[in-house]
């Protein structure tokens, strides 16, 4: 069980980073961005076929990072410049790139098995398994939550976070909005291809089709994380997401252990992400119905 | 006298070429000199939002050109356009961001016009120069520079953003009905605010307002649009002691196309 546990969070530390990208998109851009299931894929492709081309992983991660920044200034562009609506930038984005991973790696999936990994060397100075990924990980998660909350207090910062919130005002106040979405689509995409970099040096491969339902996955992260630990400050909200990522793995792992089949998760992930979605159109009639029981339960007391 | 803000030849239609034609602005032309303070009245669809928007920028002209300090702005976008506006909306959450603090908001009013890099955005600094200025509206807001912008009232939303407005002084204040979504008190308010505000730094302002007892009260100058032009242009003493009865006599000896609403005559 504790293995089962250690699993999950070294997974999730994992795909927090994938989380806060799609963080950076849904919650501080406004956006709903669904190229994130082809960058993440991108991250992968390029950190194993560099690998297994005899580069240095950390380069390699740091490639795969570049290549997601590249990808979401093309969604940005098609969005900003060509105008095409927000979810269908995404779309064509995504759709692209799954060509595009397959050019890169020459294939369809890449098995990094033999080859040396940013987890292999950690594990070299004798942190193995799952507390070298979590440990790893973590520093991971840390050093970019304080570069972002750094970054969305300079003045860039805050013209990011204000063309997410009122655009109008943001255009009002001298901001150029379309220079700004862009900038977080990189960034948010970079992160996100950075975390399936990761994740394939994590499971020792790359695979084309290691994107499907990402999206979904991280939005669940974030609105886990949202709802069960403090939505307060900016440094706060990051952590909670990083968190919401592990928790939404933990879940999983012990679905799975009650005998859930993995095929179903995505059933059961899409099913969870509607539900967090439809509260706010519920929760007048949640209120009403806690009203009523609440005065109640004083009585008793 | 320097001319502040020049309309030449503005014409503007929505939809053209198909059976929702509208064509708003004709030939529309104006000038302001330095100091006007020009109230702008006309019944729904005369084109006044459709005016202010074309000098913000938010909309581009089909042809005519528009001229700030004798700078042809009429290509630059509106984000490009700001460094020389400050302008508040009819729609209070238009003006500010929901989600930021008052002090985070007044912080990126106040780099208006200048690059924004990778220093920090909130210096702390600043915080007393927006105390200062929040302390201008009386309104308490003041000591509540970490509350959120959504949390405020819409009055006090608008006061706030008439702040930001003028933070960093605007060649140019457009104010697009910014107290018609408020209630008659609170839009009494704001208005003596943007009077105090104006009046202080001795702004060029254009006022939008359904109004005309606000109108006539107002500013140094009222402008009537009808139809997409202007009808009507009156200054200096006659501004001074016109009345509504006056303005009303006026409007239909003009023959104005479009019916003056109740709103407006009751305002």
């Amino acid at each position: 069980m504790i293995n089962i546990i250690l699993g999950a969070v070294s997974l999730g530390l994992l795909w927090a980073i994938m989380t806060t990208g799609v963080f950076l998109t849904y919650r501080v851009l406004d956006y709903a961005d669904l190229s994130v299931e082809g960058s993440i894929v991108m991250g992968a492709a390029i950190v194993a076929k560099l690998i297994t081309g005899g580069v240095n992983p950390i380069i390699a991660t740091v490639c795969a990072f570049a290549g997601g920044l590249a990808a979401g200034v093309v969604t940005g562009l098609l969005n900003t410049k060509l105008k095409i609506p927000s979810l269908l930038a995404g779309i064509l984005t995504m759709i692209a790139l799954y060509s595009v991973n397959i050019r890169i790696m020459g294939k369809a999936n890449i098995t990094l098995l033999k080859s040396e990994t940013v987890f292999t060397m950690v594990e070299t100075i004798g942190l193995k398994g799952n507390t070298g990924v979590i440990i790893v990980a973590v520093v991971i998660n840390a050093a970019i939550a304080a570069a972002l909350y750094w970054f969305f207090g300079t003045e860039l910062g805050c013209a990011v976070r204000a063309t997410g919130d009122n655009r109008k005002m943001a255009r009002a106040q001298g901001i150029n909005t379309d220079t700004m979405k862009i900038l977080a689509l990189a960034l948010s995409n970079g992160l996100v291809a950075l975390s399936g970099a990761l994740i394939a040096q994590d499971q020792s491969y790359a695979d084309v089709s290691m994107g499907q339902g990402a999206i979904v996955i991280g939005l669940a992260s974030v609105i886990i994380g949202e709802v069960i630990f403090y939505r307060g400050n900016f440094l706060n909200r990051l952590i909670s997401v990083v968190l919401g990522a592990v928790v939404y793995r933990i879940i999983i792992a012990l679905v799975i252990e009650m005998g859930m089949k993995p095929t179903d998760l995505k059933l059961f992930t899409a099913i969870t992400v509607a539900i967090c979605l439809a509260l706010p159109t519920f929760q007048p009639q949640i209120k009403a119905k806690l009203a009523k029981i609440l005065p109640q339960k004083k009585e008793v007391k | 006298m320097s001319k502040v803000l020049e309309l030449k030849n503005i014409e503007k239609t929505f939809y053209a070429g198909t059976v929702n034609e509208n064509y708003v602005l004709k030939n529309l032309s104006l000038d302001l000199e330095e100091g006007d303070y020009v109230t702008v009245i006309g019944g729904n669809g005369a084109g006044k939002s459709t005016m202010l928007n074309i000098i913000s920028g938010a909309l581009m002209p089909d042809s005519g050109n528009v001229v700030i300090d004798g700078e042809d702005v009429t290509k630059l976008k509106e984000y490009q356009r700001a460094k020389y506006l400050g302008r508040v909306f009819q729609d209070p959450r238009m003006g500010t961001a929901t989600h930021m603090s008052i002090s985070e908001n007044m912080a990126i009013a106040n780099r208006r016009g200048s690059k924004r890099g990778l220093k920090w955005g909130l210096p702390k600094s600043e915080e007393a120069e927006y105390k200062e200025l929040l302390s201008i509206l009386d309104l308490g807001l003041e000591n509540r520079l970490d509350t959120k912008m959504g949390l405020l009232s819409g009055g006090q939303r608008q006061a706030v953003t008439l702040l930001m407005a003028t933070i960093q002084r605007p060649r140019l204040l457009l104010l697009d009905e910014h107290t018609a979504a408020l209630d008659p008190k609170t839009a009494a308010k704001v208005l003596e605010i943007t009077d105090r505000i104006v009046t202080q730094n001795r702004l060029t302002t254009v006022m939008i307002t359904h109004n005309m007892r606000d109108a006539i009260k107002h500013g140094n100058r009222l402008v009537m649009l009808d139809a997409g032009r202007v009808i009507l242009d009156i200054k200096g003493e006659e501004k001074q002691n016109l009345t509504v009865d006056q303005l009303l006599k006026k409007f239909e000896h003009l023959g104005g196309e479009s019916t003056l609403s109740d709103r407006m005559l009751l305002g």
